[in-house]
């Protein structure tokens, strides 16, 4: 029973995920039940009653009304029940305790950034402590996007000029998936997020020294974790394509021509300017649609993307 | 009916008096230019069918598309492009005037025993509407195309590129067609019986085509006003949806819905009236609980009003919209489920044969079972939150749409076909199609809900690895299907080309578009009809036994 669950819904995040699953497991074995109802009369009827000499007249059976009360009031007795749990489930999932960290998320084309308690700021990545139960509370900078955790069998549209929350408590640790669910335009496919869920101590220390990793890595492969985590790569191609933006393939070193019909000779400071300030340079033939990461990268981060930038000659 | 009695005949058409519809006048001006509701109805089906081709075509190259991840054949843009002009062409093109605009357009006055509908002129009026907002609807795809999926979702609609105002257009100018065809039917249904034909003496498809008229008459404006709020919008900026001016992008939602909720049901409803007909005559049985099928269908028509929040759980509405809207919801299972099995006990103790129309109507009692059981998932609050604009959804709604409605309107087509055309299409072919149709249809969609249960979002160009193994048995189911189309066409095709074949009743069926002959005759009938019983009296022998 469990492996069939876990092949339809996949892992569980949080004790909420499993509640969801409880109730999506029985309807699934109450489909298969009517299914298998509704299968069985129809070929059993069908062949029962297959015609074997043509032009007989058949019994006149207009109707049976304790019959027909039969299958009116069973569906509905049902499905009322599935209303009432369905939704007891929704409101208890909805409200979130006192003691939850109310962790501040943006959406944009086409990236998530998230601002932490003590004013930590990341892109694509979510860190969180196991077992606390976190509000989420989104908003949107453009069109509507949609945060949606599937492990936590939690989602909610993000709206432009409006605030939304989203609550869940995960208590499985690791690493988890978040998609935008919410057609939001060319790179909607790209616009996804890491959840991490860690333990307490190891979530403090990252609130204070960024990811581990980072300090022993060589710059290129900082550079690299940048471009693939902090939504670079919605935009930007490595291997030369033209994408939303300019590849990054032999940029580095390279004569960009402008809008304005002024050019530069890419370097760290051009680098550098177009990611803390995107629409003062437009090179010729894109859109000024690049959001600013001003404030969202740390120096070694920065340092990264501009080696990383170099290496794709 | 059983019994026909032969009322004197009224003078006046002696020189038409037995022409076949399709020899009475010869060109293209006779048929641009007709009032008769068979030519008509003629007009729209190949008019829906090479819609129902274009959007098959932009189907395929979706599923090729997600045959890998990332690029397969097409950019980014271009399958947004793809996926919105899908949708579009098959909800508002094709599938919305499918059944009652081709169909019924044709069957249902012949059905009533009338000469034609209530206003013929105003049926012609409603196919150059059709017409028009097709052409206008091409225009936008050649003009840039759109890419903001069906559903024009603001602000996304309102600041993206391409020609979303000309595609708002054409919609908002299909939606009038759509109305004038409701109102048509209304007061055909009320004013044209044949004498002798109370509201329970209609053929039950009547009672779906009434059902559905009401919502395309009641909701459509609500549809007309929403585009023309985003159009204004567009164009103007003038701050309905777009919070950056002031407008507020959920209330686009809740106008949107409060349409496209109902018009699930004028898609849905006349596919479920359509198979209220084949199964009683291939069962040669009275239909099982005529006036709960009856009801139902206005029921079901009504209920469709006030359920539109359900396909706004996610969105920020309030839990206490969320709440009722739910509630609300799940009492559309009760009439589902009453039409269902009223359907299967029709067969029971029945003379049931297994020509093409029944192959479809038995597919359709199997998928509408899917797509109705797996709509209980997406009623529930808490599932529905998980399962909302994933692949989940994509796969209900299309075992609603297609392996309901497309499913009964192909029955209906082949039920219908030899009396529209006056010809029969080879039986053996038509069963193989309907087998490969069925099969290739439940190995597209079937995988899909697994897909979206594993958080499979709906819309994405690009997926995870993990997803492949799913997207590709999906996208082989396509081509299944497609095969089975390109068969259908052909053998259908193919009859046209052969002389004139089709007895006037070949299924020996007790309504009245079967008392006239194949091809019916200009005027329907030779005599107004008279009605002297119900139209599933398969109890008894036939009245005057004249096309028996």
């Amino acid at each position: 029973m469990d492996s069939i669950r876990h092949w339809m819904l996949g892992p569980q995040g949080s004790a909420y995920a499993n509640d969801v699953d409880v109730l999506y497991m029985f309807l699934v074995w109450l489909s298969v039940f009517f299914f298998a109802l509704i299968v069985f009369l129809t070929v059993y009827f069908a062949w029962k009653y297959r015609r074997r000499k043509e032009g007989v007249l058949t019994p006149n059976i207009s109707h049976n009304l304790a019959l027909e009360l039969l299958w009116s009031i069973i569906p509905l007795i049902i499905v009322m029940g599935i209303f009432f749990w369905g939704f007891n489930d929704y409101v208890r999932a909805s409200v979130a305790p006192n003691d939850a960290i109310e962790i501040h998320v943006t959406a944009k084309k086409w990236l998530w950034a998230f601002e932490y308690p003590d004013g930590t700021r990341t892109i694509g990545n979510l860190h969180v402590p196991v077992n606390r139960p976190v509000k989420l509370i989104l908003t949107s900078e453009d069109v509507l996007h949609d945060f949606y955790i599937p492990s936590m069998r939690q989602k909610t549209d993000v709206i432009p000029g409006r605030f939304v929350d989203l609550t869940f408590t995960p208590t499985v640790a690791g690493k988890h998936q978040v998609f935008c669910a919410e057609y939001c335009g060319k790179s909607h496919s790209d616009m996804m997020a890491n959840l991490y869920v860690d333990s307490p101590e190891v979530y403090e220390k990252w609130l204070v020294e960024g990811d581990e990793e980072l300090k022993t890595m060589p710059p290129v492969e900082v550079g690299k974790l940048v471009y693939e985590n902090k939504g670079c790569n919605s935009c930007h191609s490595i291997d030369g394509s033209k994408n939303t933006g300019p590849s990054f393939k032999g940029l580095y070193g390279r004569v960009e021509k402008f809008t304005d019909g002024t050019s530069i000779t890419v370097d760290d400071n051009y680098i550098t300017e177009s990611i803390n300030n995107p629409q003062a340079k437009i090179v010729a033939g894109y859109e000024p649609v690049m959001p600013t990461f001003q404030g969202l990268l740390r120096i070694p981060e920065m340092r990264g993307i501009i080696a990383y930038i170099k290496e794709l000659k | 009916m059983a019994d026909i009695i032969t009322t004197p005949h009224i003078s006046g058409h002696a020189d038409h008096h037995d022409v076949d519809y399709l020899h009475d006048g010869k060109g293209l001006k006779s048929w641009l230019t007709t009032v008769d509701h068979k030519r008509i109805g003629v007009m729209y089906l190949w008019s829906i069918l090479f819609m129902f081709f274009l959007g098959g075509v932009f189907a395929m190259m979706i599923r090729l598309e997600l045959l890998t991840p990332k690029e397969t054949i097409m950019s980014a843009e271009t399958y947004n492009k793809v996926f919105t002009l899908h949708g579009a062409i098959m909800v508002f093109l094709f599938i919305i005037p499918s059944v009652p605009a081709a169909l019924a357009n044709f069957v249902l006055p012949l059905m009533l025993g009338a000469k034609d509908v209530a206003f013929p002129k105003l049926n012609l009026f409603s196919w150059y509407i059709y017409m028009a907002g097709a052409f206008i609807a091409v225009a936008a795809m050649v003009t840039g195309g759109v890419d903001t999926g069906w559903t024009f979702y603001t602000p996304y609609s309102t600041t993206t590129d391409g020609s979303v105002a000309l595609m708002t257009f054409a919609a908002f100018v299909l939606g009038f067609s759509s109305i004038l065809t409701g109102v048509n039917f209304v007061a055909t249904i009320h004013k044209l019986r044949a004498p002798g034909m109370g509201w329970f003496d209609m053929p039950l498809f009547c009672w779906g085509i009434y059902a559905t008229a009401l919502i395309q008459v009641l909701a459509t404006p609500v549809l007309a006003i929403t585009l023309l709020l985003l159009i204004m919008e567009r164009t103007f900026g003038i701050g309905i949806f777009d919070p950056k001016l002031g407008g507020d992008p959920v209330l686009f939602q809740h106008f949107f819905w409060f349409y496209s909720h109902p018009a699930v049901y004028i898609m849905i409803l006349p596919g479920m009236a359509i198979i209220s007909e084949i199964i009683p005559t291939f069962s040669q049985k009275t239909i099982f609980g005529y006036r709960a099928i009856a009801f139902s269908s206005v029921a079901i028509a009504l209920v469709s009003f006030i359920v539109w929040g359900h396909h706004m759980f996610t969105s920020g509405q309030s839990q206490l919209a969320s709440a009722i809207f739910s509630f609300i919801t799940f009492f559309v299972a009760v009439p589902s489920a009453i039409k269902t099995f009223n359907w299967i006990v029709t067969m029971y103790k029945g003379s049931v044969a297994f020509n093409a129309p029944m192959l479809y109507a038995l597919s359709f009692l199997l998928l509408f079972g899917i797509g109705g059981l797996t709509g209980i998932f997406l009623g529930a609050v808490s599932v529905d939150i998980h399962l909302h604009d994933t692949y989940f959804v994509v796969a209900h709604f299309h075992y609603v749409m297609m392996g309901s409605t497309v499913i009964a309107f192909l029955g209906g087509l082949h039920y219908w076909w030899p009396k529209m055309f006056g010809r029969m299409y080879s039986e053996p072919a038509a069963r193989v199609a309907c087998a490969l149709v069925f099969i290739g249809f439940n190995a597209t969609f079937l995988p899909q809900f697994v897909l979206g249960s594993r958080g499979m979002p709906r819309r994405y160009y690009n997926y995870l690895p993990e997803f492949q193994a799913l997207h590709q048995a999906s996208t082989v189911g396509s081509w299944i299907l497609g095969l089975g189309f390109l068969i259908m066409a052909g053998y259908l095709f193919a009859s046209l080309r052969k002389k004139m074949d089709a007895p006037a009743n070949p299924w020996h069926s007790r309504t009245l578009e079967w008392q006239t002959s194949s091809p019916p005759i200009t005027h329907n009938f030779h005599e107004i009809p008279a009605v002297g019983g119900g139209p599933y009296d398969y109890y008894r022998p036939v009245g005057n036994g004249r096309n028996a």
